[in-house]
């Protein structure tokens, strides 16, 4: 097919030396055909996967490490490794877990924590995007602060609830302190390398369309910065969530309310390891939660929708 | 060719003779003292609805140049006069905002043009009709094959409404056969809108295929060192006898001036 058409365009070389109007518009059909084939072969078109491939490739797959951790714990119990207070049983835990339920606190309990560490995550991120985006693009501040900003990272922002205590007391804000000193380094780390990982040609791109200056910030660095920036704030929320957790557990004070942290310390103090274990998984669970709630799908929508994540293909 | 005469660009040029006026351009980058000169008192004229191919080897700076007049960096000495404002440039890689559909790309640029937000959904629809592609407003970048970005950068580049396009290398990345499609896209986008366009490859047969006028450069430093008026007539193609002939006239100059730099 392809051959035969090459020789006749071949022949046909005189002719389009001069072209007449016939051959004008016969040239325009052949070429609207030919680009129409060329898309059609060259397009890759991407399909929804369908409600029993999500729930095989996505929901059995955790389902299944639940139930077996579930089932070796059960067994490790009934073999008796361990004595009950110290190793638990799945099924007192749950009665623990049905008794708080039952005495009306566990909501409570959840609660206070959760929103003490949505809240200081979101302080942190009014915060942290600033910051970001001054290191990023004033040399001279980053600089100044960009290698601290790093460090600021691997130090254990727990390391700062006993400075925090004596500076605003076994207070909220002194929580808050802590969940900030976690999550502003991440946040701003994030931005940051988001914004170092941008392709020069997206800058040079946007400028000769007109985009310079905060418009060109505006338009293009941000747009083009948001992955890293996403994966900053998913690092960020956990990094808050772990800082309100150690700070929850070491301040003590009736003013604080029980959170998850003083819950779990009360329980040890008790020596009730079924509470304890209750303790654990709930912070786990709400870590999870928060994180499949918000900030997974963010950055499964900022990925496929610029086509980065190999899942969609 | 009668069109270029009746497009927009012959009629608004005014006073301005040229698209593009390059006067003894010269560029050098690197420290003072150990200066490496890239570009050597260039001087060219883009005439308003001409079609000027810059060919060269690598090392010529023909990209250097193109980024130079685009306003994208600036030359060491001598002049450079865009009359028409700040050119629209197209690069080998299509540069589109991934984050964008392919109709937001379009109009983002009409947007940071100042054209009121009623008119540019319409406007970007006709730009991606211009260059038949009518159906891929709402596509990702990453949903399209290499030819249709190339397609949606142009009408991204058409969007600037500028009398001036630049592009440098667009189809270097494309297969032969979609190479083909585009040369035969952009011979008629041009020849409808009256653009003068300032295209650089190193690409003999490519330049001959589009050009009105081939400039050939030599390298390290950048200078011109001929040029050819093609008067073949439009829509040529690339397989013609008359763009063949020319063509090896041309690769056997442009060898010449590789072989120089063999020399020494």
């Amino acid at each position: 097919m392809a051959s035969t058409e090459t020789t006749g365009a071949q022949g046909a070389v005189p002719l389009r030396k001069a072209p007449t109007g016939d051959a004008d518009v016969k040239d325009v059909h052949d070429m609207s055909g030919l680009e129409a084939g060329l898309d059609a072969l060259e397009t890759v078109t991407v399909g929804r996967t369908p409600v029993g491939q999500v729930l095989l490739k996505r929901v059995l797959p955790p389902v299944t490490a639940i139930v077996v951790v579930l089932a070796v714990w059960q067994i490790a119990v009934s073999a008796g490794f361990s004595d009950p207070t110290k190793l638990p049983s799945p099924h007192a835990v749950w009665q623990e877990l049905a008794d708080r339920w039952n005495a009306g606190d566990l909501f409570s309990i959840i609660w206070t924590s959760v929103q003490r560490g949505l809240l200081g995550f979101l302080a942190a991120l009014a915060i942290g995007t600033p910051l970001g985006l001054v290191v990023a693009r004033v040399p001279f501040v980053r600089a100044a602060i960009g290698p601290i900003l790093s460090g600021l990272q691997s130090l254990p922002s727990v390391a700062w609830v006993p400075a925090a205590v004596i500076w605003l007391g076994i207070e909220d804000s002194a929580m808050y302190a802590v969940i900030l000193l976690g999550a502003v380094p991440s946040i701003a780390n994030g931005l940051v390398s988001g914004i170092d990982q941008v392709p020069p040609l997206y800058l040079r791109a946007g400028r000769v369309i007109g985009a310079t200056g905060l418009r060109g910030a505006w338009h293009i660095l941000l747009p083009a910065a948001l992955p890293g920036y996403v994966a900053g704030l998913k690092q960020g929320w956990a990094f808050s969530w772990r800082s309100l957790m150690a700070a929850e557990l070491i301040a003590s004070s009736p003013d604080l309310g029980v959170g998850l942290g003083r819950y779990l310390e009360n329980m040890r103090e008790g020596s009730d390891m079924a509470g304890v274990f209750l303790g654990i998984l709930l912070i786990l669970f709400v870590g999870i939660a928060i994180d499949q709630i918000f900030f997974s799908p963010l950055e499964r929508w900022v990925l496929r929708s610029r086509g980065l994540n190999s899942r969609s293909q | 060719m009668a069109d270029t005469l009746t497009g927009p660009a012959a009629q608004t040029a005014g006073p301005a003779a040229y698209a593009a006026h390059l006067d003894h351009v010269s560029k050098a980058f690197g420290r003072p003292g150990a200066q490496q000169l890239v570009l050597d008192g260039i001087t060219l004229d883009v005439a308003p609805g001409e079609f000027v191919c810059l060919l060269g080897a690598s090392g010529c700076g023909k990209s250097t140049l193109l980024n130079l007049v685009g306003g994208l960096d600036k030359p060491s000495a001598g002049g450079i006069d865009v009359p028409g404002g700040r050119p629209a440039l197209m690069f080998q890689e299509h540069a589109l905002f991934p984050w964008l559909t392919a109709g937001r790309n379009i109009e983002l640029a009409l947007r940071l043009r100042g054209v009121p937000r009623e008119e540019r959904r319409p406007e970007a629809e006709r730009l991606l009709s211009l260059v038949r592609l009518s159906g891929a407003y709402d596509k990702r970048v990453h949903e399209l094959s290499g030819g249709m970005r190339q397609r949606v950068a142009l009408a991204r580049a058409l969007a600037q409404d500028s009398q001036l396009l630049l592009m440098d290398e667009p189809f270097a990345a494309l297969d032969a056969i979609t190479r083909d499609v585009l040369h035969d896209e952009l011979t008629r986008i041009w020849s409808e809108s009256g653009l003068s366009v300032l295209f650089v490859t190193h690409n003999v047969r490519e330049a001959v295929r589009l050009a009105q006028r081939v400039v050939l450069m030599s390298s390290r430093p950048g200078r011109i060192a001929r040029e050819w008026t093609i008067d073949i007539p439009q829509p040529r193609r690339i397989e013609d006898a008359a763009v063949a002939d020319l063509s090896i006239e041309i690769t056997e100059e442009l060898r010449g001036e590789i072989r120089r730099h063999g020399q020494h």
